[in-house]
């Protein structure tokens, strides 16, 4: 065996990039990924502080080859304008939920709220048959509570996918 | 001013002299204000075939190359085109009609979704929905197909946006663009700089691989002034051919697949090499985990995203290739004095005298007297012909896809940047004649000969007619075997001589087709015409094409897909065994097998498994 082409160890990695809000963008980033055989466990895009660019965050699996290789093609493209690989230990991280949980009496119903403050999360709705619950934090918390509530049987999720920003008074910024 | 107007303004600010095109209702603006323009424009008889041509025109010239299409199909037929420029890096613009922007995404007639078919095969493209946004859009486009690594940009362009008017005053065509996420990166890092001038300098075993990246960033003078001043034996990829005069006592030719001996084991058994402006494709490396397995490696491109991709590198240098050879050689010069002396490192001596009893060697058979003809015979007449015509500095080839273009590349010497014109990256076949076509308008004062199998001459072959209508004179040689010869040798030499769908018949008569067209065409079967004829088509101010009738059987020396490159294989010899069906026979067949399972005429037919296997 030569020394090119070794297999390398996987990791989940966040990538945060700053794009031109045109139309098309989307498509343009999710293409290159399928295309290359990327593997995106989440995306997310919103707005910025700057009304022309928008902010992406995407959970990408992959060795720190693949990974160097998806940074390096997602600058090449021209709307993007800025891409960073964050480290996970320094930024911070949250992920929406809104989960729909079976409670059809009034002991379930007090659990999951119960629950729910535990886990520092909002009833924002209510039904005869169900309780709807938002939680935010860090995707392992998600993960917990909604094994927590599994048992009551969910109804109905939905999970926005990761967002992130570094920590500390560091910014994305374009390129001068 | 009409939107159509406007961009036909914004084309001749970026330059443009020609386009190459196929008009169409979507485009029936851009064509009216064509009319009232000084702007060149080609009626090619296929948008790939423009396509092509626009590729061809701007790997001639180094500049951009325009092409257009109509909606809908037109803009299909410019997709292998335009996806044959990019996986080569070469400058296209790439302009389609669509139909009114009240009518996108309502399946209007011929309405289809340009943007997201051109997405993955261009630099980048545009969708104008609003007139007064033409001017920067196509400033834009030429910015970004011309610099950093060049590409293809497309642009679409709905037919209302032609139509509106616009105050061209207060949209004036901007003279600097803004593209706030595009900054390629032109000068090397001083640091890495100075660490490959340190490698270069303490290398005993040095290689140098020239890719297309130095045609592009005309870089060849630099590329010959480190090679002499230290020493280095070069070789070439199939797209950095020209980028190294290959008579050069240095040059060991083609490196890979179908590289040259000397190449394949200078790069498996040197200590360092210099890669530049390459991307080490599978058909450069062959198996990776035993490519260059002694050497360090230096490895120098403009794009970022090609180092470290296919091969890991020990001194990546991202910047363009004349700037960082330049800073390369300054940095050398400095730690030896301005003589140079001492660069040409004692202990080379031996490796260079190595290489040269390889080449000496290896110095390939080409005067066959065998009828039909060796291909290698044609390839060396032609040479002789260029320097008896005292052509050398005035000649461009394109060529096909298949064993023409890899004999082509394998045996031809090419000197010039610029003057060897292949599909490489997508090995497209039906390239190399419209191609011809851009070249030659390109540089019509050089003489342009297309090299072709007769596979792919076929697939753009309705070309011949633009060629004749404008009196284009370039030259077309058919290499022709009746047999997709590529194809047949893989099937000979992997799949144990099983011909499958790889033997044509006797049809066309290819000299007959050409009269057809009013183009002057020859057929040669005997070596002993080839020179005669070439002198007569070269000296020829029109249109030429000659069927050389070769040897089915001949191949070409290889490295096995995945292999390790100093595994050059010989081809096998073998005859043509496949026999073509008449109908009668299919039709008997078909009738046949559905009365046995007692189904109808009209029933449901059974679709056969298709066979996984690799083909070229
Ligand atoms: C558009 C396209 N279709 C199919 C192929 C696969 N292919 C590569 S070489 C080859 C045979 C080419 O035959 P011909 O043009 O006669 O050239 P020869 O190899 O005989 O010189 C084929 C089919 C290709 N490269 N491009
Ligand atoms: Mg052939």
């Amino acid at each position: 065996m030569g020394k090119h082409g070794k297999k390398q160890e996987t990791s989940t990695h966040i990538i945060s990039a700053l794009v031109l809000n045109n139309p098309g963008v989307l498509q343009r980033i999710a293409g290159l990924f399928s295309r290359r055989g990327y593997n995106i466990s989440s995306i997310t895009v919103g707005t910025t502080e700057t009304p022309n660019m928008a902010r992406m965050t995407i959970v990408v699996k992959g060795d720190d080859k693949i990974l160097e290789q998806v940074v390096k093609q997602l600058n090449k493209l021209i709307e993007v304008i800025k891409v960073s690989d964050l480290d996970v230990n320094k930024c911070v991280k949250r992920e929406l939920c809104l989960i729909k949980i079976h409670t059809p009496d009034e002991s379930s119903k007090s659990q999951v709220i119960q629950y729910t403050n535990v886990f520092r999360g909002k009833i924002v709705d209510i039904s005869h048959e169900s309780l709807t619950v938002e939680i935010t934090g860090s995707s392992d918390k998600i993960d917990a509570f909604i094994d927590l509530v599994r048992t009551f049987g969910i109804k109905e999720m939905a999970r926005t996918g990761l967002t992130a920003l570094m920590r500390g008074s560091k910014v994305l910024k374009p390129r001068k | 001013m009409r939107g159509a107007e406007a961009f036909i303004k914004a084309l001749e600010y970026e330059g443009v002299k020609v386009i190459f095109g196929y008009p169409g209702g979507a485009l029936l603006p851009f064509y009216d204000a064509l009319y009232d323009s000084d702007l060149i424009h080609i009626l090619t008889r296929h948008e790939q075939g423009a396509a092509h041509a626009a590729d061809g025109y701007a790997r001639a010239s180094g500049k951009v190359g325009v092409c257009v299409g109509t909606s809908g199909p037109g803009a299909t037929n410019l997709v292998t085109g335009v996806a044959t420029a990019y996986a080569d890096s070469s400058p296209v613009i790439a302009i389609t009609g669509q139909v009114p922007t009240r009518l996108i995404g309502n399946d209007a007639f011929q309405e289809i979704d340009a943007l997201g078919i051109f997405m993955p095969i261009v630099k980048h493209n545009f969708q104008i929905r609003r007139s007064k946004d033409i001017p920067a859009t196509v400033r834009a486009a030429f910015e970004i197909a011309k610099t950093g690594r060049p590409g293809p940009v497309h642009i679409d362009l709905p037919k209302d946006v032609q139509e509106e008017e616009f105050d061209i005053e207060s949209n004036p065509i901007p003279a600097k663009v803004d593209l706030p996420g595009y900054k390629p990166t032109l000068k090397g890092h001083p640091k890495q700089i100075k660490m490959a001038a340190k490698a270069i300098m303490a290398a005993e075993r040095p290689v140098i691989i020239a890719g297309g990246g130095v045609n592009i960033s005309n870089a060849t003078e630099e590329l010959l002034k480190l090679a002499e001043l230290c020493g280095i034996p070069v070789c070439t990829t199939l797209m950095g051919k020209g980028s190294f005069p290959e008579d050069h006592p240095l040059s060991l030719g083609m490196v890979g697949m179908h590289g040259t001996k000397p190449a394949n084991y200078a790069v498996s058994e040197c200590d360092l090499l210099i890669a530049i402006g390459c991307r080490f494709s599978d058909r450069i490396t062959g198996d990776i985990s035993s490519f260059a397995p002694y050497a360090k490696i230096i490895h120098i491109d403009i794009d970022p995203a090609e180092i470290g991709k296919n091969i890991d590198v020990d001194i990546p240098i991202v910047g363009d290739a004349k700037l960082v050879l330049k800073d390369i050689i300054a940095c050398l010069l400095k730690s030896c004095g301005t003589d140079g002396k001492g660069l040409n490192n004692q202990n080379r001596e031996g490796w260079l005298r190595y290489l040269e009893s390889l080449k000496r060697s290896n110095i390939p058979k080409m005067d066959y007297e065998d009828i039909p003809i060796k291909p290698q015979r044609i390839v060396k007449e032609l040479m002789n012909v260029i320097q008896e015509l005292k052509l050398k500095d005035r000649f461009i080839v394109t060529t096909d896809v298949g064993q023409n273009q890899m004999w082509m590349a394998h045996y031809f010497k090419v000197h010039l940047p610029r003057t060897f014109i292949s599909s490489g990256g997508l090995g497209t076949m039906g390239f190399g004649l419209p191609a011809a076509i851009g070249a030659k308008i390109a540089r019509p004062e050089s003489k342009v000969v297309c090299v072709t199998g007769d596979g792919g001459f076929m697939m753009n072959i309705q070309e011949l007619a633009t060629i004749a209508d404008y009196g284009i004179p370039v030259v077309i040689c058919i290499f022709d075997n009746r047999t997709l010869g590529m194809v047949y040798q893989w099937q000979n030499l992997f799949y144990g001589g099983r011909q499958c769908n790889v033997t044509f018949g006797e049809s066309p008569d290819f000299v007959k087709v050409a009269k057809g067209y009013g183009i002057e065409a020859q057929r040669v079967t005997d070596p002993k015409d080839i020179k005669e004829v070439l002198r007569e088509a070269l000296l020829s101010d029109e249109p030429y094409l000659i069927d050389f009738v070769i040897d089915p059987s001949e191949g070409l020396p290889m490295v096995p897909p995945g292999g390790k490159l100093k595994n050059i294989i010989e081809p096998v010899r073998a005859p043509p065994r496949e026999r073509i069906p008449s109908f009668q026979e299919i039709k008997r067949k078909l009738l046949g097998e559905t009365r046995e399972k007692g189904l109808s005429k009209d029933g449901p037919q059974e679709m056969g498994t298709p066979v996984e296997r690799e083909t070229y």
